[in-house]
């Protein structure tokens, strides 16, 4: 996870989407860069982007919030996401997600109150021979169990 | 020496990743000369991080192998499993859109080329855009992607279609829980999906083609965009293909976490930097697809087969199969599963015989009683229907569907109401809301189940309705397959929702 930057700048932004301009379809590519640079997709995006694409800010709202993976907050320091599709409830998955939340004290999608992780769902991340799986700022884990993934929170600062 | 170390993210998940390092140190420490390769996986997972060893009598399988195993396993101490080909889950397949997968280094062209690589562009490359489309026609290839659709009549259209730009769309969302065959291709042998998007833009006249890739797929991601840049660079792509004298390239784009982007035309418009909504039909997406444009959609597996169509022929694909099921199905045997990961294998096998006999039952040695066949729109399968062959038809009439060809096996410590809450759970979060039986359905669909495991049992005829409201009243099959794996789960496991209402008696 990159930190997200203390200032969200118009400059920086307007700089992203002339990158991606020239792109069919360039909205998603851009709402990407955005955040793996900000950490989040910034109020000031959208009114960047529907500007420079001639949409209205309604428009690209309506993008921005269709889609799961973008926030609009920067997420703590470290995300975890935990599978919580059938493959992975059929190993028990579910039970080993749910104690780790309570221990955590947090919902899905929460973050700690240290401000180290966020816990988001997940539905399926190909790893249903080998689940209960999970990702750690885009690292694959397979076979989770309690013990692995108390270890694994805990060495994110949980 | 050779020691080949997956770098499949199923394979990472397990440690591969630790024991590449180990090995290398390992040899360091000892100064022994090998040339390390990171190869896909061979898609037995179980036995995942699969190492191999070639000292010159052919790859020597070890698995599977944490770091702490690797002085064992390099001072010739471990017990080794004999050679890959012969391990019987891999002596058992018909491999054939899977040939090179965990055989070469994913992003080696010359090793593909030398397993059979680019014959078949070449070959194509000699034919005209008709002879191409029928030629696939003739292979009897169905899209993978769920529908089944032939995939040569659907290039047809796009065809004869009359536009200044055509469309090769690679769906590459796979979303649904229990599969992962387009990810171990893509990750393990990317070239062949660039080769079969090219043939297929030869085929239709196309010249720019997008794949659609989920974001879940970080490392997938990374192995396609860098096989798109060395296709490019020698020629595989670009002005001139394979010397065809005709100009395909294309582009990785990421998903964004939508469920239902793994639709075609909601795909679309999520590429055109749209909302994920799905579409009405007509326009057909091969007449008006991306940008209006005719286009093909196609999924990873159906595209990454084609290759090796062009290569051994048509009539060779065709020739294995099961009535109009033709070729091969690529099974991904998932869940609590003894022996999971990919087998692919000639249409025709029963449902038992894979979950029984190849994949050994569940991990956790208790009875299978249930596995959803064609992720999570797709019907819990009962112990009753095992003898259903692996076939469109068939499974059709035995009321479930084939999908993407994921297998989740479940032991018989699973709840089957839960698990029909969960598909009505997944449908509501992954609702595009077009369709108010979808949207409003679903959630209806929880509380009433919820109502039954509180013990009225009344409720399900409730159930049953709403089913069949969303079955008759939604645009795609988010909504109208949803009743699938909800009214499987009722029908074949009643017990699972009349207990709680006994137990409170
Ligand atoms: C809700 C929903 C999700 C789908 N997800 C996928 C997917 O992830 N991958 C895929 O190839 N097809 C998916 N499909 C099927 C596609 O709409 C389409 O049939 C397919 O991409 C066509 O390619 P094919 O003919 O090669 O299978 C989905 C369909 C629906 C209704
Ligand atoms: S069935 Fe559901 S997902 Fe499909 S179009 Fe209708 S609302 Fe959208
Ligand atoms: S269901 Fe969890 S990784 Fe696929
Ligand atoms: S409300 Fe949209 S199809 Fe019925």
């Amino acid at each position: 996870m990159q930190s997200p930057s203390p200032a969200t700048s118009h400059e920086d932004l307007r700089a992203i989407v002339s990158d991606h301009m020239h792109l069919e379809g360039p909205m998603l590519p851009m709402l990407h860069a955005i955040q793996a640079d900000f950490g989040y997709i910034p109020e000031d995006a959208i009114s960047v982007i529907a500007d420079m694409l001639n949409m209205t800010r309604a428009e690209v709202y309506g993008v921005v919030t269709f889609y799961h993976d973008f926030r609009k907050a920067p997420a703590g320091r470290h995300v975890v996401r935990i599978c919580r599709a059938e493959a992975c409830q059929s190993v028990g998955g579910t039970a080993l997600s749910e104690a780790a939340l309570a221990r955590l004290g947090i919902g899905w999608g929460g973050t700690t109150a240290n401000g180290a992780v966020t816990v988001e769902p997940v539905y399926c991340l190909g790893l249903c021979a080998c689940g209960p799986a999970a990702m750690v700022d885009g690292k694959v884990v397979g076979r989770l169990d309690a013990a692995r993934l108390d270890a694994l929170l805990a060495e994110a600062g949980a | 020496m050779k020691i080949y170390i997956p770098m499949d993210s199923a394979a990472k998940a397990l440690g591969a990743d630790d024991v590449a390092d180990a090995v290398k140190a390992g040899l360091a420490e000892r100064g022994i000369e090998a040339q390390i390769i990171r190869n896909g996986t061979r898609g037995m997972i179980w036995l995942e991080p699969l190492v191999e060893i070639d000292s010159g009598e052919g790859r020597i399988a070890y698995g599977p192998v944490n770091a702490q195993d690797v002085p064992a396993l390099l001072d010739g101490k471990m017990d080794s499993l004999g050679r890959v080909e012969d391990i019987p889950f891999f002596a058992r397949q018909t491999r054939l859109t899977f040939q090179r997968c965990g055989v070469i280094d994913p992003l080696d062209l010359a090793a593909y080329e030398a397993h059979g690589g680019l014959a078949g562009l070449r070959r194509a490359a000699a034919m005209t855009g008709p002879r191409i489309v029928e030629e696939t026609t003739t292979s009897g290839l169905r899209g993978r992607g769920g529908a089944g659709f032939p995939t040569g009549i659907k290039w047809k259209t796009v065809c004869e279609a009359e536009a200044d730009q055509k469309y090769i769309v690679c769906n590459a969302d796979e979303g649904d829980s229990g599969t992962f065959a387009d990810r171990m291709i893509m990750e393990g042998d990317p070239f062949s999906l660039i080769e079969g998007m090219a043939i297929a833009g030869l085929g239709v006249g196309a010249t720019k083609g997008y794949v659609y890739l989920r974001s879940e797929y970080p490392d997938a991601i990374r192995v396609m965009n860098a096989a798109v840049e060395i296709a490019r660079a020698q020629g595989v792509l670009g002005a001139d293909i394979a010397g065809s004298g005709r100009a395909f390239d294309m582009e990785i784009r990421v998903g964004a976490g939508a469920y239902v982007c793994g639709e075609e035309t909601s795909l679309l418009n999520s590429l055109e930097g749209k909302r994920g909504v799905v579409r009405a039909k007509p326009p057909l997406p091969a007449l008006e697809g991306f940008l209006g444009k005719p286009t093909v959609v196609n999924n990873v597996i159906s595209l990454a087969t084609v290759p090796v169509i062009f290569e051994k022929g048509a009539q060779h694909y065709a020739d294995f199969g099961l009535g109009r099921s033709r070729g091969t199905v690529t099974l991904q045997i998932a869940g609590n599963v003894a022996r999971g990961g990919l087998f692919e294998t000639a249409f025709g096998i029963s449902l038992g015989e894979v979950v029984e006999d190849i994949a050994g039952g569940t991990r956790s040695g208790r009875p299978v009683k249930a596995v959803q066949v064609g992720g999570p729109l797709g019907a819990y399968m009962p112990r009753e229907k095992f003898d259903t062959p692996m076939g469109y038809e068939e499974f059709d009439q035995n009321g479930g569907l084939i999908g993407h060809a994921g297998l989740v096996i479940f032991d018989d410590s699973a709840d089957m109401l839960q698990m029909a809450r969960f598909a009505m759970v997944f449908c509501a979060v992954e609702s595009c809301g077009k369709c108010t039986p979808c949207r409003i359905g679903a959630t209806r669909g929880v509380e009433t189940i919820d109502r039954i495991a509180r013990g009225d049992t009344a409720a399900t005829g409730l159930l049953t309705d709403l089913c069949e409201t969303m079955k008759e009243g939604s645009l795609c099959a988010l909504g109208g397959f949803t009743p699938f794996p909800v009214m499987s789960a009722l029908t074949h496991f009643p017990d699972d929702f009349a207990t709680r209402k006994e137990a409170a008696e």
